[in-house]
Parts: structure tokens; sequence; C-alpha cells
């Protein structure tokens, strides 16, 4: 605690200008590198260009959420070592993409989780049940994000309440997004990416000079962190031990199992795959959003663990709270500037995660639900579909609006997105890889497997400790029990259904298709 | 390449790689046809009958699921360590770090690897995939 300066009141007009000025710079910046790849002459020249490392720049982009920075720095400030599980997680989950979903998912080139499910099975009720599911996902995820939105435009602002601020910003992200179409875009992504790794950097150099960059020093400092229990008695405890937050191990395998075989049934982390040329390609940009994401959570050693170390759990309680633990270290370390800067980077995080989310889920009802259920692939007058993806975009925002605010800015928005992942794991993973490594696979046993693992997934989270008081399902995340629900229902679906010939017939297609790339939408083609 | 979609009436996003095109007025896109539409236009089964492209998927798997499992019982050793095993995991190993923050640092290192394994025995699949393909159909 001898290193902090000094814990002022909350940050005043200074901080909230500079914040602005960053977020238009951002804004602008991207404005002018999207454009330079717009029109369909500019575009086919600019597809090809995108490289392995700009959409693993993208990939990163989209992938490290208000959680990855606001939600992991504040999870291992206020508990340590429980917190770092995350950043674990994160990173080794990426393997799961590379060495199974990613290349069979570019190579049978097709653009939401629904396509590759329907070009096998009956498209009506399996597209149904994956637009279902992607809403869900990308629901859960969109909550996470407001929450941080809400408790960081709160930190800026003096006087705005928690529920004005989420509503406020929630409703400007999504018309943005919705009228703005522009930020659904790689370069948003990469900027966004560049923007967070070298605040990040900032950031531990920033932390890392208080100990006089000696790492011994910087871990010594973490083995008596004092904080306040609610009782309020004083507790020291060493950061560095585990089981600090999860006192049940299982937790800990629960909460493993979303992040590892979550990411895999992300919708929006999926459709990153198509915009690249092909299944090579694809797999560079694995590599290197693996080398950039990785690099970022190491990170979150030095600012998650650093802001225990340097500010303490209770100041950061006292100041905005779980979520705000790294843009309150960056106010402390680097004043009014590096606080607004942080914040500003932390806001296009949000804002970019937002656009991509509200893409993904308001395309794939549009056009996998609408369309292709509802009105049997023809659309009856033109720009119907674009409409009810605008109207899904609402309706998914202010869904995500009124449950951020019911939550609270107190939820830990990396716990949150765990559950989102949870989600995915349970409902999409099943249904990916059956439709990919299982012949006898049909549609029944896709429409089961999306509904149990949704359904269950959903209902443990609804009767978890974290949501009913005397809990009926005892772990925080549902992970460990629902995805072998998704499994089961998808295999004994499959087994109870009437066997489907075409579907068996078409999976020697598939498997070349998949392992070859041949016959494979080109990216460019759109 | 002739898009049978006109005008796409996707919300002008600057590069419009990043959803599927909304509205329609022409037949279908082609990510939108099902494998019966486009059946008889590339001869699937026997690419899937060809013994190259058999072992193709044998050695594939015999990289794939090695590492797979391999990889998914190193990520689980560490909650079962940290989350039965906590005063073992609390043992320092260097200065004040301990086994937990090392085994958990490790994890990074462990993904970097596998992913660079990975990338480098795919590699010699895709000359595979070329050969195959180079027998079947004109590229």
């Amino acid at each position: 605690m001898i290193f902090l300066a000094q814990s002022g009141g909350l940050p005043g007009g200074t901080a909230l200008w500079m914040f602005l000025a960053f977020v238009a710079a951002t804004l602008v910046i991207t404005y002018f590198s999207a454009k330079k790849s717009t029109g369909s002459n500019a575009y086919f020249a600019a597809g090809r260009r995108i490289t392995g490392w700009q959409n693993g720049l993208a990939v990163a982009g989209d992938y490290m959420s208000a959680a990855s920075f606001l939600g992991i720095a504040g999870m291992i400030a206020l508990n340590g070592y429980d917190g770092f599980m995350y950043s674990v997680g994160f990173l080794v989950a990426y393997l799961t993409v590379l060495l199974i979903v990613a290349e069979p998912l570019r190579n049978a080139g097709k653009y939401t989780m629904a396509d590759i499910l329907a070009y096998r099975l009956r498209p009506r009720p399996v597209r149904a049940a994956a637009s279902l599911s992607t809403l869900t996902v990308s629901i859960f995820y969109m909550i996470a994000q407001m929450v941080g939105a809400g408790t960081l435009v709160r930190q800026l602002i003096p006087g705005v309440s928690y529920e004005v601020a989420v509503v406020g910003v929630g409703i400007l992200m999504v018309v943005y997004v919705v009228f703005g179409g522009m930020l659904a875009t790689t370069w948003v992504q990469i900027i966004k990416a560049i923007l967070l790794m070298s605040g990040s950097l900032l950031l531990s150099i920033l932390v890392m000079a208080k100990f006089n960059f000696d790492i011994g020093l910087f871990f010594d400092s973490l083995k008596s962190i004092s904080s306040t229990t609610a009782t309020g008695e004083t507790v020291t405890r060493n950061f560095l031990t585990p089981g600090l937050i999860f006192k049940n191990p299982w937790d800990q395998i629960s909460l493993g199992m979303a992040l590892v075989f979550g990411t895999a049934g992300l919708p929006h982390i999926l459709i990153r795959f198509y915009t690249v040329p092909d299944a090579k390609t694809a797999r560079s940009s694995v590599v290197w959003a693996m080398a950039i994401i990785g690099l970022f959570y190491i990170m979150t050693t030095f600012f998650g663990f650093g802001a225990a170390s340097l500010l303490g759990p209770d100041h950061i309680a006292a100041h905005g709270g779980t979520n705000m633990a790294a843009p309150e270290l960056a106010r402390v370390l680097g004043g009014d500037v590096f606080f607004a800067f942080i914040s500003a980077v932390a806001f296009a995080t949000i804002l970019a995660v937002v656009a991509g989310l509200t893409i993904s889920a308001s395309t794939s009802f549009a056009h996998d639900f609408f369309s292709n259920v509802l009105l049997h692939g023809k659309e009856h007058r033109p720009g119907e579909e674009v409409r009810v993806a605008q109207i899904t975009a609402f309706v998914v925002g202010a869904l995500s609006i009124g449950i951020a605010i019911l939550l609270g800015p107190k939820i830990n928005v990396a716990f949150l997105v765990g559950l989102a992942f949870a989600v995915a794991a349970s409902a999409n993973l099943p249904v990916i890889l059956f439709s990919i490594f299982w012949k006898r696979f049909n549609t029944t046993g896709a429409v089961t497997g999306l509904v149990s693992g949704l359904i269950s997934s959903i209902l443990l989270i609804a009767v978890s400790p974290d949501f009913m008081e005397n809990a009926i399902f005892p772990l925080k995340n549902p992970a460990l029990a629902s995805i072998p629900i998704g499994f089961l229902g998808a295999f004994l679906g499959t087994l109870l259904g009437p066997r489907d010939n075409n579907a068996e017939a078409m999976y020697a297609e598939l498997q070349v298709r998949g392992n070859t790339g041949l016959g494979a939408e080109k990216a460019s083609a759109h | 390449m002739s898009d049978p979609t006109p005008e796409d009436l996707t919300p002008e996003s600057a590069s419009p790689t990043d959803v599927a095109p909304l509205g329609r007025q022409g037949e279908k896109p082609s990510h939108e046809r099902t494998a019966e539409e486009e059946a008889g236009t590339v001869p699937w089964q026997a690419i899937a009958d060809d013994p190259a492209f058999k072992e193709l998927l044998i050695a594939k798997a015999k990289f794939v699921v090695p590492m797979t499992i391999f990889f998914v019982i190193y990520y689980f050793t560490l909650p079962v360590l940290v989350g039965w095993y906590p005063e073992m995991m609390s043992r320092e190993v260097w200065g004040s770090v301990n086994w937990a923050y090392l085994f958990a640092f490790s994890q990074f290192i462990m993904a970097w690897i596998v992913a660079f394994l990975y990338v480098a025995a795919a590699a010699g699949w895709d000359k595979r995939v070329s050969e195959i393909l180079g027998r079947f159909v004109r590229l």
C-alpha cells in the first residue's frame, strides 16, 4: 500500500473529455482503414491481402472482450490465483478450435453454424434450433459487455447511476452497430486488438516499474494482501494460493470444461473462419491469434495481481468494484490521461465485441430462422430480411440491457462470460462434432442435442449458487453437468430418431470437403 | 465470378466478408445449397473411397487424437491439483512463485508448442491433399 500515491475522489471532467477524445480518435482511424478496403473492386484485391496474422489479430479482437480485460483483472485483483484460471482456460480453448473444428468448418465453406448443420440434415428444424442457441449464447455474452460498459461509464461521469449508464451506453452501442454497420468489420477488431495489447503492455510496464522490474519482488508482494471481509474484519491472504474463490474443486473442473470446450461453439468466433480464403489461412490465423491472446493473458498476471498488490482489494471495491480494477490501476499509476486512455481501450473493446455479437445474432435469426424457416427461403418483399435483422439486434440489445440492470454492477464480467461459454459448449459443440465426425448423426439428434444442451445449461445456471439462495445445483458454472447432457441428447436423439439415409450418403462428401477443402466457398465470393 | 444476389442488402460494412449477405432476389447463394443440390458436380464418393484419401484420414487421426487427449489431460491436471491438493501446489519453487502459478504458466507454453506441432504436421497433410485432388479434379 505504500506505493499508493493518493486515492482522490471520483475522476472529474478531464478524464471524461480525454476519454471521449480517445474514443473518437479510435473511430476515425477505424473509419479510414475500413474505407480503404470497401467497394467490391477494391474488395477482391483487399480480400486476398487479408493475411494470416491480420485475421489472427481480428480473431483475437473478437475474442478478448470486457471479460478478458476488465473481468479477469478484477477477479485476480480481488481473489488472486483463481482468477488466473480464466486466463489459462481462455487460451488452451484455442487448441480445441485449432485441432478439431477450425479446418473442417472452414472447408465445408459455410457462413453460420446452422449452414454446416443444415448441409447434410433437414434444413428447417436444424436452422430453427441453431438460431435459437446462437441468440441465447449471444445474449449471455452481451450481458457481460453491457455490465462492463455500465460500470465503466459510471466511473467516468460522476453522479450517473449504474442503471442510467447501462441503458444509455447500451442503446448508443446498438444504434451505432445497427445503423453504422461499419463496425462489423475485420478492421475494427484489428485496431481494437492492437490498442488492447499496447494498453495492457503499458499498464504492465508501469506496474513492474513500481517493483524496479524485479519479478521476485513483485511476487513477494503478493504473499500478504490485506482486505476487509463482509463482517468488517481485516484478513491477510497469500494471493498466489489457489482456492480463495473456488472452495469446491468441482467448480474449477466445471469452469475449465466450459472454457476449453465453449470457444469452439461460440458463433461470433466461428464466423471469423469464413473470412479467410482457405483452411491453411484459417489455421495460421488461429496460431497468430494464440500468440497474441497468450501474451495478453500472461500480462493479466501483471495488471491483475499488480492491482491487488498496489491498490489492494478494499480500494478496488470502493472505486468501481470488481470490473474496474484495470482502469483504476491505470488512474493511480498514470493519472487521468492514462485512466482515460485505458477506459477508451476498454470501451473500444466492448464496442467491437458488441458489434460482432449483434451481427452474428441478428443475421443468424434473420437468415436462418426468418428466411429459411418461416419463409422457406423466399423473401416476400425486398429488404424484409434486413429489417428483421435490425429488429432482432434491438431486441437482443434490449434484453441484454434489461438483464444487465437486474444483475447489477457487482457481478464480475469474466464470470458472466464463463456462463456464455458453458451454454455454447453444451448446446453447440456436441452437434458440431457429431455432424463432422459421426456418419449416423441425423436431424432428430441435432435438434435434441441443441435443445437439451441449451435448456439444461440455462436451468442449471438459474438454480446455481450465484442466482439462488439455497441453490439446488451446487456449482457456479453448469458445464460439468450440461455438456454431458448436450452430448447425451444428441446421441439419444440420433438413435431414437428415424435413420436418415440421405444424411448418411452425404457423409462421404462432407468428409472429402472437410479434409481437402474441395468445393469450399472462396472468401472472396461475397 | 457471378454473384447470384445482385444487390447485397447487408447493412454496409466495410469488408463484406463478415456475415452472410441478407436479402435475396435470385437463386440461393452457393453457401446455402444443400448437399443434394450440389450432388453430381464432383466425384465425392470416388475420392472418399480412394486409398490415399483413407490413409490421409488415418494419418490425421493418428496425430489429432493423441494430441487432443494429451492437451485435455494436461489442462485438467491443473484444476485437479489446485482443487484437491492446494497445500502441495502452494509450495514455493522459486522465490515466492509456487507450483500452482508455475503449472498454470506452463499451460501457455504447452498450448503454443502443441499449436506449433499441429501446424508442422498439417503442412504435410496439405501436400497429400493436393496430390489426391490432382488425380480427380482439375484444380
